[in-house]
């Protein structure tokens, strides 16, 4: 499905003291089936532009359209829409509260009315996709996991209501080195079997560059950049004045760069990164 | 929506003559002001104390509209007792429809009681609004001090108190985001009969009660680590005296509760 966001605004706590501007006037496009990185510094409005995008809070002024419908709406449309567009929160492993890793992955399903065998399927489907074995763990409590494998159910129980769009807010954040290699295979995984249009929120530079196809910045709530990863990271002095780094390949590249190297700085892939570096000083 | 509403018992940042009191005066003022609204019997009683709050309220800089708005959230407890009090004070019948009757005792009761009920919620508020919560409770701590030799633990209640009023906004944020996640997941937390809302709550009660024990457990760690140990010779980092402010508060406060007296034995109007 495709995501068009039109002068999108949002106020918290409009005419009160605290009055906050959380966005200002965004206007982008997601095509159908890619993947979009969003970037911003904490508190630059990026959770609350997600909850926009997947209907669960009404926006100031603006509109958004999920494959041309309209959501946040009463209508039913709208809701059937808002029904496609998973949104997957930061640590998400805190919304787990069934007796059982198997009902609390159904839980989406079942509240969208399917049969309960139709329910279980999906939900062995959903834990199968994210590596977790149905018919072993699927009997366990939730809370009798590890922090890695409870974050997995959390995202399976997302996915168990078979999202067009899928949210990721964080989705490796407090993870170790290893957690943090699972989640993003399980993403590729799912964009290989099921193409989703995904947002993946991440203060990771280095998967953005090696898996967005389209990069946002969010800046004190407003938009920022939006264009490719190799557009978005060029603006080296920009990002860096929104205390936004550089995926770590283009941030060696650049400070040989800027040691009069001769060499490109675009390249966000570390073998590719290699050659480069061994061309560059080939010619020197 | 309603959350919102609740001014009573919310802050109103500023940097006032009010705000910079020390939170013992403002205790034992607003203790003051309500003693003096239930020894009142008079309008013009009334009329002074209400006088009084105005000063108060102008000097702090709280917007009158922000104020008044925390009388929303009471407006029904405000008009059950007037009503009550409308038709329920035997006397001389002004008018009568079927066995409701009203009397002209019960008008001028009616009006009295809501008058009283509306001074003590701004009244109180008041005090609320122009001190942090965690200031008050240091306030409190301090007032209570002295029944510790009777064995209250002033110090153990105001940290309770403290931390208390500290995770009501984490615990909401909490409570926000569950039921966001929830909501995407299609659970529906508006309709239904009762029985289908109660069974609806629990997705988000698990979640929140495990969420509250890992902040609490978190939260004696960190403060163990920091070897804490009780009130016990602990000292202040922003150690509050009284100051000119105060003694001035003090005087006004008196002057107010003589008035309120006065007003009774001299039965003004």
């Amino acid at each position: 499905m495709q995501i068009r966001v039109e002068s999108l605004s949002h106020i918290y706590a409009e005419g009160m003291p605290f009055e906050t501007v959380a966005l200002e006037d965004i206007n982008f496009t997601i095509e159908s089936g890619s993947l979009t990185g969003i970037i911003g510094h904490t508190g630059s409005g990026k959770s609350t532009l997600m909850m926009h995008i997947s209907g669960l809070i009404k926006p100031s002024s603006g509109r958004v359209y999920a494959g041309g419908t309209q959501i946040g709406l009463k209508t039913k449309e709208s809701r059937e829409a808002a029904r496609k567009i998973g949104i997957v929160f930061q640590y998400p492993e805190y919304q787990l509260f069934e007796e059982t890793v198997l009902k609390d992955v159904s839980f989406g399903p079942k509240n969208f009315g399917f049969s309960p065998q139709e329910c279980e399927e999906k939900a062995k489907k959903a834990l199968e996709l994210v590596g977790i074995d149905p018919d072993e763990k699927g009997k366990f409590s939730p809370f009798e996991l590890s922090g890695g494998e409870k974050r997995r159910v959390a995202i399976a129980g997302v996915l168990a209501t078979e999202p067009e769009v899928l949210i990721l807010d964080e989705p490796t954040a407090g993870l170790d080195p290893r957690g943090h290699r699972e989640i993003l295979k399980i993403i590729e995984q799912i964009r290989r079997l099921h193409k989703p249009t995904i947002l993946l929120v991440s203060h990771n530079m280095d998967d953005i560059a090696a898996m967005a196809d389209q990069v946002l910045v969010i800046d004190g709530g407003r938009l920022a950049m939006d264009g490719t990863a190799a557009e978005v990271f060029a603006r080296r002095e920009e990002l860096a004045s929104m205390g936004l780094g550089l995926p770590s390949t283009s941030s060696l590249l650049s400070a040989l760069a800027a040691r009069g190297m001769e060499i490109r700085t675009d390249i966000f892939d570390e073998d590719e990164a290699a050659r480069e570096i061994a061309r560059a000083l080939r010619q020197d | 929506m309603a959350i919102k509403d609740i001014t009573l018992g919310q802050y109103f940042p500023g940097e006032s003559a009010v705000h910079s009191l020390d939170p013992r005066t403002k205790l034992i003022g607003t203790v003051i002001f309500i003693a003096s609204l239930f020894v009142v019997d008079s309008f013009g009683g009334f009329a002074v104390c209400a006088l009084c709050l105005l000063a108060v309220v102008k000097l702090s800089g709280v917007p009158l509209r922000f104020l008044m708005r925390g009388l929303r959230a009471v407006l029904i407890l405000i008009i059950f007792t007037a009503a009550i009090n409308l038709f329920m004070t035997p006397g001389v019948e002004v008018w009568r429809l079927g066995f409701i009757k009203v009397t002209e005792e019960g008008i001028y009761r009616s009006a009295f009681m809501a008058i009283r009920l509306v001074l003590l919620i701004l009244g109180s508020s008041m005090l609320t609004l122009t001190t942090k919560p965690v200031t008050l409770t240091d306030g409190l701590e301090r007032l209570f001090r002295p029944f510790g030799k009777l064995g209250l633990p002033a110090h153990e209640l105001a940290m309770m108190m403290t931390i208390a009023l500290r995770f009501i906004p984490t615990l909401l944020d909490e409570t926000d985001r569950i039921m966001k996640a929830q909501m995407a997941r299609g659970a529906d937390f508006e309709s239904g009969n009762l029985r289908e809302r109660a069974r609806g709550l629990i997705p988000l009660l698990v979640p929140l009660f495990v969420s509250a024990f890992r902040i609490a457990a978190d939260l004696a760690m960190a403060m163990e680590a920091r070897c804490y140990r009780g009130g016990e010779g602990r000292t202040r980092m922003n150690a509050v005296e009284f100051g000119k402010g105060d003694y001035a508060a003090f005087a006004l406060c008196a002057m107010m509760l003589a008035f309120a007296i006065l007003s009774r034995k001299l039965n003004w109007f």
